[in-house]
């Protein structure tokens, strides 16, 4: 790249912690941080509460044991042990279903709303693969009362927001995270915001998929900044196709039915009628892992028993057009409005689809703290606490359980430090200039757009739900393949919210991660949870003691480390063996 | 341990070993011809409505079409949008003069021209994106929700259920964008609009909230007697909230209880105001 010597101005902004992301985990690490008096910035992709909590729809996983009394979190934490397949981080586990009761009740004190038990305690209602009625839920809208609920939150502090804006590279001294450099989308314009410590909460990857539940934000920014500033990775291979996603018409293809839908009584059949879940999970039924659902919808289609969009049939006409309203009111509009199907007089076709990132930076339970001082990470960018495969209804629990202790980590690592957050100029100008330089190509290069669609259908065909190695190799070769084109791409237009200049910057993360998650899944040779290996019979036992750990090497390539998962401790161990009598 | 529990993994008897993803059948759609939108390109200087053509698939929206032209002709289009599915209330415009979440609305409902840009009560930044960050200081300026209750609350599907109506607002701000008090007559800073009334109606109902908020309607910045209940705000709402009849007019009602009660005016003057902000008491 040349230097001409031309100085790109950008603003400097200082605050104690920056949070980036701000849907659930992000905005509930902000409100501890700038309720202890903290100097706090958060900045986002989006406007603020249009982050993807928004769109979670089922409910917030939590022992609260208001309507099965039996519960507590010693069963929500086998629940989740087992769904995961048993390479979850137990320690993370642990503290999820001990702690999301406190969280769930701090929101009704914030002026969340929840739906009523006859005893006018929160409702809670069944969703797949949790032994007891167990998520708290509004209608099926949870996310947007969890967002509208933490946004109205941090308003009320003095939290800066610093909405539609992009991080492109967190910037390190040290040894430590003390900031990143950022634009501003409207403008274009560049900041440099000096931080003490870093809280990423940016949320999943769904967008490496052509068929995703995901909005256009989900491309990974934040588990690749962390990546390159040499945070540990994990459990990359493990991505979570939900078995509902719509199929009709082709422009909403993917978007999600929520597993409410199973939760309220809705029940799959294919073509021929027959609810085919017997032949998958005769115990649990359509209440089975979304691993295991998905899995079946997409043998049932394949196997020519599809519906006439090539999906299966879920059917909820039971609830009749009263029921729906009350319990499933967002899905009976989606429906009605998106595919002229009335959903309380004709089933639902609905197909798998990409949803969830149970991978990514790995943290420690306690603080979240990654593996770079400074770094610290909550939500789905973070990696451990979901598996091999997420529980509906966790991730909520999630984002306020572990956002909150991002926060608290964030806070206590700032009082204990007295570092310098300054920059080199020259690495800030370094920065500037390759974010600039897809707008400077004179020259016509590659488009943004199609080569993220092309990533996309490589992923679709190669790293779908069922994987196998020579399929994942071609598919390798694909993506590397992409990684060289990625240094041409050119776009028109000037900085003033230029989408395809946004977008080559979200193609360079979600590049990376295609070829992580490639490398990871050609590693895990064995059927668990998500990672579903056609050229393998089933679970490895030693695969299953066995987390793999990626980061970048010191050639800056993918590097890939078989970490011994440590053995649980005699009180969580004690547990399982005491369910076995 | 991990055995027993992948056991039930393993169970895929009628497992069919191709890789291909794609469903049997009409995976793409059928393409219908195409179709013509005229979009505002421009900034806060001005602009122009430019013509494209592209393809028409069957049960396309007015967003998917913006989306194929920005990906396929005009790379710097600037739209804004997330969920695509009707829950976010990002891609707020106005097609035909009328504001519109473009994800929701089909292309083929349209007979003729469809014209699209960007909400006109806010300032244009550029093609169809507005500046709405005004909302967002309104929603600062507003009293949160407070008790001094502790969680759980013991509340009851009767006390809770009028909640819900309200609580279902996106923050599309369409309701803004067609309120003529806001895009005739621009007063933005002594007016909150209907969004933040209907975010008042929940505040002021649900039963655990201690907070008065009456001044802040009347007078503080929420204006609401600016409001003449021509009911735009209703009729655009995408979520169906019946934003005049169940959140303005109960607050005006409140408001004027508060303000214009005779009685309610004696006391006050025999025994001055009490509790101006945060107030617990409510004059009554």
């Amino acid at each position: 790249m040349e230097t001409n010597g031309t100085r790109e101005n950008y603003e400097v902004r200082e605050h104690d912690v920056l949070i980036i992301g701000a849907g659930g985990a992000g905005l509930r690490a902000a409100i501890s941080a700038a309720e202890r008096g903290f100097s706090v910035g958060i900045v986002t992709k989006s406007l603020l509460g249009k982050a993807h909590t928004v769109m979670a729809e089922g409910g917030i996983a939590t022992a609260l044991g208001n309507v099965d009394p039996e519960d507590g979190w010693r069963t929500h934490f086998m629940d989740t042990m087992k769904s995961g397949k048993f390479i979850n981080n137990w320690r993370m586990a642990e503290i999820h279903a001990k702690e999301s009761p406190d969280r769930v009740y701090e929101l009704e004190q914030w002026g969340a709303l929840f739906n009523r038990t006859p005893e006018g305690k929160i409702s809670q209602r069944p969703f797949g693969g949790h032994t007891y009625r167990r998520l708290a839920h509004i209608g099926d809208r949870t996310g947007l009362e969890m967002i509208r609920t933490l946004q109205e939150k941090v308003l009320a502090t003095d939290a800066e927001v610093f909405m539609e804006t992009t991080v492109t590279k967190l910037l390190k001294k040290d040894g430590r995270v003390v900031g990143a450099l950022a634009y501003t989308r409207e403008s274009g314009k560049f900041i440099h915001f000096k931080a003490k410590a870093v809280v990423m909460a940016t949320g999943g990857w769904g967008k490496i998929f052509k068929v995703t539940s995901n909005s256009w934000e989900g491309t990974g920014d934040g588990v690749i900044l962390s990546y390159d500033v040499g945070a540990e990775l994990v459990d990359m291979e493990m991505m979570q196709f939900h078995p509902t996603g719509m199929v009709w018409p082709p422009g909403v293809r993917g978007l999600l039915v929520t597993e409410g839908v199973r939760g309220e009584g809705g029940l799959l059949r294919n073509a021929e009628g027959r609810r085919y879940m017997e032949d998958y999970d005769p115990e649990k039924m359509e209440l089975s892992t979304r691993d295991v659902v998905a899995r079946a919808n997409y043998t049932e289609v394949q196997a020519g028993r599809g519906s006439e969009h090539g999906g299966v049939y879920l059917d909820i006409t039971h609830l009749g057009y009263e029921g729906i309203m009350k319990k499933l009111p967002t899905m009976y509009h989606q429906f009605k409005n998106l595919a002229d199907i009335d959903i309380s007089e004709e089933p639902m076709e609905v197909f798998p689809t990409v949803h969830y990132t149970m991978g990514g930076v790995k943290v420690d339970p306690e603080t979240c703290a990654s593996t770079v001082p400074g770094l610290f990470a909550a939500g789905e960018v973070a990696g451990g606490l979901h598996g091999a495969n997420r529980l509906g209804g966790n991730s909520l629990s999630d984002l306020l359980v572990f956002g909150k202790r991002a926060g608290d980590g964030a806070m206590a690592y700032i009082e204990e430090s007295t570092h310098s957050v300054d920059i080199d100029e020259a690495d800030l100008q370094a920065e500037l200039r390759r974010v600039l330089e897809p707008l400077e190509k004179k020259e016509e290069g590659e488009s943004p757009y199609l080569l993220q669609q092309e990533l996309q259908e490589v992923m679709m065909e190669h790293a779908n739900m069922m994987r196998n190695e020579d399929s994942l190799k071609e598919g390798l070769g694909k993506v590397l393949g992409l990684k060289d084109r990625m240094e041409k791409i050119s776009v028109p237009g000037s900085r003033l919210f230029n989408p395809g200049w946004h977008t080559a910057q979200d193609v360079r993360y979600l590049i990376t991660i295609s070829e992580i998650i490639v490398r990871t899944a050609l590693e895990r040779r064995e059927r668990r949870g998500a990672q579903w290996r056609l050229d393998y019979d089933g679970p490895d036992e030693d695969l299953g003691k066995i987390n793999f750990i990626v980061t970048r090497d010191a050639q800056g390539e993918v590097g890939i480390e078989r970490r011994e998962i440590e053995p649980m401790p005699g009180h969580l161990a004690d547990l399982f063996e005491e369910a076995k009598v | 341990m991990s055995e027993s529990t992948n056991g039930t993994n393993g169970t895929n008897g009628r497992e069919d070993q191709s890789l291909a993803y794609a469903p049997v059948a009409g995976t793409e759609g059928a393409k219908r011809g195409t179709t013509k939108l005229k979009i505002f390109r421009g900034d806060a200087e001005g602009g122009e409505f430019v013509e494209y053509e592209t393809d028409m698939i069957e049960g396309m929206v007015v967003l998917d079409a913006v989306l194929n032209i920005q990906a396929e002709q005009a790379p710097d289009l600037a739209v804004r949008w997330n969920c695509k599915a009707a829950h976010c209330g990002s891609c707020s415009a106005e097609v035909n003069g009328r504001p519109t979440l473009m994800c929701k609305q089909r292309v083929n409902e349209y007979e003729g021209e469809i014209r699209v840009q960007p909400m006109q009560a806010f300032p244009v930044i550029k093609d169809l994106v507005s500046d709405v960050s005004w909302n967002y200081e309104v929603s600062r300026s507003m009293t949160p929700f407070t008790t001094s209750q502790q969680a759980p609350f013991t509340m009851y599907e009767e006390d809770v259920e009028r909640l819900y109506e309200p609580k279902s607002c996106i923050e599309c701000f369409m309701c803004q964008d067609v309120c003529h008090v806001l895009r005739t007559h621009h007063k933005h800073p002594e007016f909150a609009g209907p969004r933040f009334f209907v975010r008042g109606q929940w505040l002021e109902m649900h039963p655990m909230d201690e907070a008065n908020r009456l001044e802040y309607l009347k007078d503080g910045g929420g204006g609401i007697g600016y409001c003449n209940i021509t009911k735009c705000c209703t009729e655009v709402c995408p979520v169906g909230i019946k934003i005049t009849d169940n959140s303005i007019i109960p607050l005006k009602e409140r408001v004027a209880d508060e303000y214009y009660d005779p009685a309610k005016w004696l006391m006050r003057k025999i025994r001055g105001r009490k509790g101006s902000r945060n107030g617990s008491s409510n004059g009554g």
